[in-house]
């Protein structure tokens, strides 16, 4: 379009060099080549045997074959299918109750409703996963022998190491994620469809159920999507839970098909295109549902705050529901954890546990070898992935939302392809293309860096599109009719008006990056460690006190980040 | 038929200060009557009704519709919003997308307390979409409705029931200019001819004048006049009211002494002139009087009569069905609305004649 500007106005002197074409240039390539091409590799990689010294890879049907030829992966996609689909309704349940009591009725305590958004940014799913064994394990959960204790149980009433107890682990981390689409959908809809439908003489459950329910269902069957694909990729709550007793899914399978000995990629890569096909469907139909949710999106008229349902003396049962559910998800995990971190060796509470209570675990993850580098190493990650990412992501977004290129929006679908990728299969495509293509990344923390890159772009996006949309062009356009050049024009104007979402986006990119665990996993090697690495390599070393040290100095950590960070938002006029 | 008495309803904003919303409202409505609650936004007139509906819960006060008590807070009574059996139209109409017209006028009918077959929701329903004139679309989906049919959907949504008492929130602001006059008279037309009580709320002085028994004038949260359309307009007792309703002009004045009964003398700072006033006033009183521009006579000769004036033309502006002068009084300008065939040139001498029972005065606050 600048093109045609210049031929339509040819000037007699000679441009100076243009650098828009460059960053441009650039940012497209840079997004093809970390979206695309590690895809395509993993295709690539699950029709071929394992390369080894002695043989070349060779073309072969066999992965598939083996993979989707025996019952035992009948079974394998049908356990993942119940876990998911149990998590996500459960979650779903959850959250969706929450957030109606928190925006239609009085129940107390609202407060605590807000906690509920930062829980799971301050707690990562590996420590929520040991939390909830240290708790529900049927040999040491402190749950359990509680009960056991109290009531004298023969046998422990609770055991986390069944699909029962995954479902549970895995809904209830997701279920803040829940209650925070609930309440978005709740809050679309004009307050005046519930009230009329109370003025025609409909009680609280008639309104629920004919209305409410009804006019967000689009609503509904994108959340329950989203938390379906999220759980199906979700790899802490399989790994932990699942693998020690046998009960194997997707991600479980993916991993041990690498880690086994020799390793079987090409396996991993079949069962990972199986993966990737279903949140694919997922992230589809969610895309479409909510193009479809515009026809109901009714927010019209005056925004008279909703009329909130008195619930008489239920509210007070209500706000125990509230109270019972903040305790599962924050207090008992973060109390067991606490708990175990000042123990020499890992024991359930007693008068005698207390007597030897001791700052050992500290002392030794103070002295951890790989602590300092682990901390260094994770620091440098998140600080330059969510750097690069919306960096990268505000001029991609300005190609997409400003300009007319043709084939702008393949650039936005390239840039969220991510999306769709669960952070194991991600970490593997990368794995297969660095091992194949050996340009000496594989194994330094480069290779990590991309990864972590590529996973979040669509998050940065998603900030970036919030923000670019409210520039008016006029604005860019005063510019370049002041004598702005792009570059100028980009860096004087866009980028600061952007600066909001770019802040808010730049802090979530970063508080995820230090809780990746799913692509590092599969993609560290000593001397590139992160913190949530450690953690998983204590585990695997059963030092649990240890671990619930780290966890606790980590949760401690990124509670003071997500804090500081609400307060940058605030000087920033951040919303959200 | 409807009782409002000592009304007080606060809730808290968005960052939980208390917020005085209605304060000592009370009013009451006869069988049958069309009451409007006038008043700029944020004046409470919405509260106000919401409160009525059982949408809002008060502080203090009673509301009674009949013989029935639905909110009491000496007797600590509050009857639900789906208990009460009102119909009510919202600004936004809130007609239900996901039902069409039919089951959106049937709705009220299927969930109430009252059960009814289904050929007495198929009579009710036709009947009420034929008295709304959307018999012809009642299998149409809702969403695929003009603005002026899912306002007459509203409507007979919240007339199926045939409610003692019918709450219309501002439901013609939402239509363009030409069609919120034609809905203006058939909504006057339809609650004429059901003589259902009706409380209304605008903002649209027309519209309150238009189709109204009684109106009452709001502000800050409380009512300042209620009076018949004509009282409110030609009897403002309030500075805030002559202002709201209608243009007018504003004199300042004091007090020189009484003249007829209810009439008194007032010196301005446009001349001596003779006002009407229903308050008491003394020597000496400050006062404001209002005169409206039509009620500002203009003419070429002196006029025989009380309060003549003599000025001179400054602007004048033609509207088509009128002109509208502005007369410099010494420094002072009075805005006079004539027919166009008064055709004074721009700084020719005009005399002013002010008729002493269009000629309001209050005391100055």
């Amino acid at each position: 379009m600048r093109a045609a500007m210049t031929t339509a106005a040819p000037s007699a002197l000679p441009r100076p060099f243009d650098w828009q074409w460059v960053v441009i240039g650039v940012c497209v390539a840079f997004t093809v080549y970390i979206a695309v091409i590690p895809l395509a590799f993993l295709f690539w990689q699950s029709f071929f045997t394992p390369q080894s010294a002695a043989r070349a890879a060779e073309f072969t049907f066999e992965n598939y074959t083996l993979a989707y030829g025996s019952s035992e992966t009948l079974r394998l996609f049908w356990n993942s299918m119940k876990f998911a689909l149990g998590a996500a309704s459960f979650s779903f349940v959850l959250g969706t109750a929450l957030a109606w009591m928190n925006e239609r009725t009085n129940t107390p305590f609202k407060a605590l409703f807000f906690a509920l958004s930062i829980v799971p940014l301050i707690i990562p799913g590996i420590l929520f996963t040991v939390a909830w064994i240290l708790l529900g394990s049927p040999k040491i959960g402190i749950l359990n022998l509680a009960l056991q204790g109290w009531f004298g149980l023969e046998h422990p009433p609770f055991d986390v190491y069944t699909l029962w107890g995954m479902i549970w682990v895995d809904g209830l981390h997701y279920s803040p994620m829940a209650f925070l689409l609930m309440t978005a959908a709740f809050r679309a809809m004009d307050p005046s469809l519930e009230e009329s439908a109370t003025m025609s003489g409909a009680n609280v459950f008639q309104v629920l159920q004919r209305v409410t329910l009804k006019l967000t269902w689009p609503a509904i069957l994108a959340t329950l999507l989203i938390l379906f694909v999220r759980s199906i990729e979700s790899f802490e709550v399989p790994a932990l839970l699942g693998l020690p007793v046998g009960i194997h899914v997707f991600t479980s399978s993916i991993y041990q098909a690498v880690h086994r000995y020799p390793s079987q990629v090409g396996l991993a890569s079949a069962y990972a295109m199986a993966l990737l096909l279903i949140t694919s469907l997922g992230v589809y139909f969610v895309s479409r549902l909510s193009g479809r949710g515009n026809r109901y999106a009714t927010m019209t008229g005056k925004g008279f705050r909703p009329r909130r349902i008195d619930l008489g003396s239920w509210r007070w049962a209500a706000a125990a529901i509230f109270v019972v559910y903040f305790l599962f998800i924050v207090v008992l995990p973060f109390a067991v954890l606490l708990w175990s971190s000042f123990q020499k060796f890992y024991s359930v509470p007693s008068w005698q546990a207390l007597q030897n209570l001791t700052l050992d675990p500290y002392r030794f993850i103070f002295s951890y070898p790989s602590l300092g580098r682990s901390v260094w190493n994770t620091l440098i990650l998140s600080l330059g992935s969510a750097t690069v990412v919306m960096l990268v992501t505000s001029v991609i977004c300005w190609i997409v939302v400003k300009t007319r290129f043709p084939g702008r929006w393949l650039l936005d679908g390239v840039a969220s392809l991510p999306m769709v990728f669960p952070g194991l299969v991600l970490g593997l495509a990368i794995m297969i293309f660095y091992l194949n293509v050996d340009v000496g990344i594989y194994g330094t923390l480069w290779i990590m860096f991309i990864a972590y890159v590529t996973r979040f772009m669509p998050y940065g996006l998603r900030y970036n599109t919030t923000s670019m949309l409210q520039i008016h062009r006029e604005l860019e356009e005063s510019a370049a009719t002041s004598g702005a050049s792009w570059a100028t024009t980009f860096r004087r104007v866009i980028i600061p008006l952007l600066k909001p979402g770019l802040v808010a986006g730049w802090i979530y990119v970063m508080i995820v990056s230090i809780r990746e665990l799913s692509s590092s996993i599969l993609l560290y090697s000593p001397g590139t460690e992160v913190m949530s690495i450690t953690i998983w390599e204590l585990w695997e070393n059963g030092q649990y006190v240890e671990l619930s040290a780290l966890g606790v100095l980590l949760i401690l950590a990124l509670f003071m980040l997500v804090l500081l960070t609400q307060g940058l938002a605030t000087r920033f006029g951040v919303k959200e | 038929m409807l009782k409002v008495a000592g009304l007080c309803t606060e809730y808290p904003d968005e960052r939980g200060q208390i917020v005085k919303a209605a304060q000592d409202i009370a009013f009451a409505v006869p069988q049958g009557q069309f009451f409007t609650l006038l008043g700029p936004s944020g004046c409470g007139k919405t509260t106000t009704l919401r409160s009525i509906a059982g949408l809002e819960r008060p502080r203090a006060g009673e509301i009674s519709v009949g013989d029935r008590v639905v909110y009491s807070s000496s007797r600590n009574i509050f009857v639900a919003p789906n208990r009460r059996g009102f119909g009510m139209v919202f600004q936004s109409y809130a007609i239900w997308p996901h039902m069409n017209v039919f089951q959106n006028a049937a709705f009220p009918l299927q969930v109430g307390d009252r059960r009814f077959s289904r050929k007495e929701i198929q009579d009710k329903v036709l009947r009420v979409l034929t008295a709304v004139q959307l018999e012809s679309l009642a299998d149409r989906e809702a969403t695929k409705l003009s603005g002026g049919q899912q306002q007459r959907l509203a409507l007979a949504r919240a007339l199926v029931m045939e409610p003692q008492l019918l709450l219309l929130d501002e439901p013609l602001s939402n239509l363009d200019a030409k069609l919120r006059e034609r809905m203006r008279f058939e909504l006057k037309r339809l609650q004429r001819e059901l003589r259902i009580t009706t409380v209304y709320v605008t903002h649209d002085q027309s519209e309150a004048l238009a189709l109204s028994h009684s109106i009452a004038v709001m502000n800050e949260g409380r009512i300042e006049q209620i009076g018949t359309p004509r009282e409110i307009y030609e009897r403002p007792r309030k500075q805030f009211v002559a202002d709201f309703v209608g243009s007018t002009n504003f004199l300042d004045g004091t007090v020189l002494g009484r003249g007829k009964p209810g009439f008194f003398r007032v010196r301005t700072e446009v001349g001596e002139v003779e006002v009407l006033s229903d308050e008491d006033l003394r020597s000496e009183d400050r006062v404001v009087l209002s005169v409206r521009p039509e009620d500002v006579d203009l003419a070429e000769a002196r006029p025989e009569g009380p309060n003549v004036l003599e000025g001179r033309v400054d602007q004048k502006v033609f509207l088509g069905e009128c002109v509208d002068f502005q007369v410099k009084l010494g420094e002072r300008i009075l805005l006079s609305r004539r027919h166009p065939s008064l055709r004074t040139r721009i700084g020719e001498t005009i005399y002013v004649q002010l008729h002493p029972e269009k000629c309001v005065a209050f005391k100055a606050a």
